[in-house]
């Protein structure tokens, strides 16, 4: 896996907070949410529903619900360009051509009442500004390029005729239209059998080393970013709380809550003596935002929970790239816990 | 490279095939709907006696030309009214009238009705409640007391009824687009179309009214029967162009000899009947026809 460090990141986010207007409360969604992303690299965000992968995906895209959201600090600077400041204009042209997004419902993100070809040709015309007939050719190259047979036929049809996976090829081409730098892949194959999945991750893999496309997969099964991932990022509450390359997070976590979620994953840890156990689970459920959160926002779930945890924990940095938002590891006691 | 997934070798008898070329699809299904077929034959029955009839029959619909209320038969086949004007000339010197009033008005409303309803809908918050405050003030309105009230203030012309028409019966089409954009817009295609860069305009028209369609083609169509007689209720007031014959105009002139002379009113009612049920068919079959998700049946 290549470890990117030298290179200027092409995707860098920093301190991003989404504050969400709820019942005359401000609920914090994105609280200082920072990572990078470099060349040809791959993100994976990963974290329980709801708590904020795919409104990190948005806010990147400046496409949070407004109201009740809105963006209230932090900048997402896109080959040093802050796309929190820029005009509308810009995001617009942004979107979709520099940064795109695969989304998690390939039966629902095609618009049903236009050919496929059509769509696609819609979003080359958008961008490069080329003519018809131009942009249906590449339509159907970019078809040919996510191995959809007979592509030229295949243009002509609509979402309804194709099966989930081909229409995630198609949105998949959509995206890669214009040759993003980014691409925003949320939870691209949740609604897809694990064959098709398999292929899916295939040709996103083929795609970005053909183009060196830096990917930001958000998941919430740790399969598909320890397929995928160079780098992770676990998410909780809006909390960014543990970030590493994929070796660091999968072999030595050092959240509680990151590894529970590995505890929790059968298949990821090595460890033939567990095998026939009970999986474990995480007890409790994910925190109602709207309460506010006081301290740590994982402390109530947490087993090594202690009474520090009532302040909230910064940012530890254990290395580049690598950081934790614990008590345990900013004191440098109780690593691995409890496994 | 890692398991890449190569075209299958056979292909399928349905990919050597030339592809259907989209408006022959759009044919041959509006083709299968009969009753759609004879909605059409029907119409277009109704528009060539528009346009042709009036010079054949060169008859003024005005002109007395017999005795009044006489019943049909020789040498009138749908008799006179009360004051002895032949019925078969006023229906045929009405159809083009009758027809351009009810698809001008209906165009106009549908304009005001669609325009306002998909901004108040994709927008919302503060322009929703505008355009839906204002749209609740035409509502409650009388439609008919407003239409006289125009035509009273700007004169008895086809075209200030016409504008008269479109203004007081926008507001039902208004609310239904509303509220189909306000469902549409939630799906994710529309989140997709944004984060292709789609800007709001085209969002608008080339991704939620398309797909609010079939609701708005069944409305157009009943709304376009209901101008039709909302013509003859103006008409029925002295309050349309005294010129102009249009079937509206003679069901309301004649409507108190409804006992003594039925032909004078059942005839262009049923003229009106007929043509709403064809207006009706017609856009039925092309909306299954239109819709991608009914095709290849």
């Amino acid at each position: 896996m290549p470890a990117v460090t030298g290179k200027p990141p092409v995707l860098e986010v920093d301190g991003l907070c989404v504050d969400f207007a709820v019942r005359r409360k401000q609920v914090r969604v994105l609280s200082d949410i920072s990572f990078t992303v470099g060349r040809g690299e791959t993100l994976g965000i990963i974290g329980e529903s709801g708590c904020g992968k795919s409104m990190t995906a948005l806010a990147l895209l400046r496409m949070i619900p407004s109201p009740p959201g809105r963006i209230t600090a932090g900048r997402v600077l896109l080959d040093g360009e802050d796309l929190i400041q820029v005009p509308e204009k810009r995001i617009r042209a942004i979107r979709g051509g520099e940064i795109s997004m695969v989304f998690q419902e390939p039966m629902t993100s095609l618009n049903p009442v236009y050919t496929i070809g059509n769509q696609i040709a819609e979003t080359i015309r958008r961008h490069k500004g080329i003519s018809g007939a131009a942009a249906w050719k590449e339509a159907v190259d970019l078809l040919d390029m996510v191995h959809i047979p007979a592509p030229e036929r295949r243009v002509h049809e609509y979402p309804h005729h194709l099966s989930g996976g081909m229409r995630q090829r198609v949105m998949i081409a959509m995206a890669l239209a214009c040759e993003p730098t980014v691409l925003l892949a949320d939870e691209p194959t949740t609604a897809l059998d694990v064959t098709v999945q398999a292929q899916i991750f295939d040709l996103l893999r083929e795609i970005q080393e053909v183009h060196g496309t830096c990917i930001v997969l958000i998941t919430h099964d740790f399969g598909a970013v320890s397929e995928m991932a160079d780098r992770v990022l676990v998410m909780y509450a809006g909390h960014k709380v543990e970030e590493g390359t994929l070796d660091e997070i999968s072999g030595e976590p050092r959240h509680p809550y990151t590894q529970g979620l590995l505890r929790s994953m059968p298949e990821i840890v090595d460890d033939p003596a567990d095998i026939r156990e009970r999986l474990p689970e995480i007890p409790g459920t994910v925190p109602d935002l709207l309460r506010g959160l006081e301290g740590c926002p994982f402390a109530p779930r947490c087993p090594s929970a202690m009474p520090k945890c009532r302040d909230r924990p910064g940012y530890t940095r254990l290395g580049d790239h690598r950081s934790v938002k614990c008590w345990l590891a900013s004191e440098g006691t109780g690593d691995r816990v409890g496994s | 490279m890692n398991g890449t997934h190569p075209p299958p070798e056979l292909p399928f008898r349905e990919e050597t095939e030339a592809p259907d070329i989209p408006w022959q699809v759009t044919a041959r299904m509006f083709y299968a709907n009969k009753a759609a077929v004879l909605g059409l034959i029907g119409f277009t029955v109704i528009a060539v006696v528009g346009l042709f009839g009036p010079a054949i029959l060169q008859a003024d619909p005005f002109d007395i030309v017999g005795a009044p209320l006489t019943g049909p038969g020789e040498p009138r086949p749908m008799g006179t009214d009360y004051l002895g004007r032949d019925v078969l000339a006023g229906m045929i010197h009405g159809t083009r009238p009758t027809l351009m009033m009810a698809v001008t008005a209906t165009g106009f409303a549908v304009l005001i009705g669609i325009s306002i309803g998909a901004l108040a809908g994709f927008y919302g918050g503060r322009l929703d409640n505008l355009l839906m405050r204002i749209t609740e003030f035409f509502q409650v309105l009388p439609p008919l007391v407003f239409a006289m009230v125009i035509v009273a203030i700007f004169g008895a012309s086809f075209v200030i009824v016409i504008l008269a028409i479109g203004v007081t019966t926008w507001t039902d089409l208004a609310r239904l687009t509303r509220a189909e954009v306000l469902k549409i817009k939630e799906r994710e295609f529309v989140m997709a179309a944004r984060a292709i860069g789609m800007r709001n305009r085209p969002l608008i028209v080339g991704v939620l009214l398309p797909n609010a369609l079939p609701p708005l083609v069944i409305a157009v169509t009943l709304q376009v029967g209901f101008t039709i007689i909302y013509e003859a209720a103006l008409s029925f007031l002295g309050l349309t162009d005294p010129e102009i014959m249009t079937w509206g105009r003679m069901i309301g002139l004649s409507r108190d000899f409804f006992f003594e002379a039925w032909w004078s009113v059942t005839f262009p009612g049923l003229a009106i009947l007929f043509t709403t049920l064809c207006i009706a068919l017609v856009g039925d079959g092309l909306n299954d026809a239109l819709n991608p998700r009914l095709r290849g049946r």
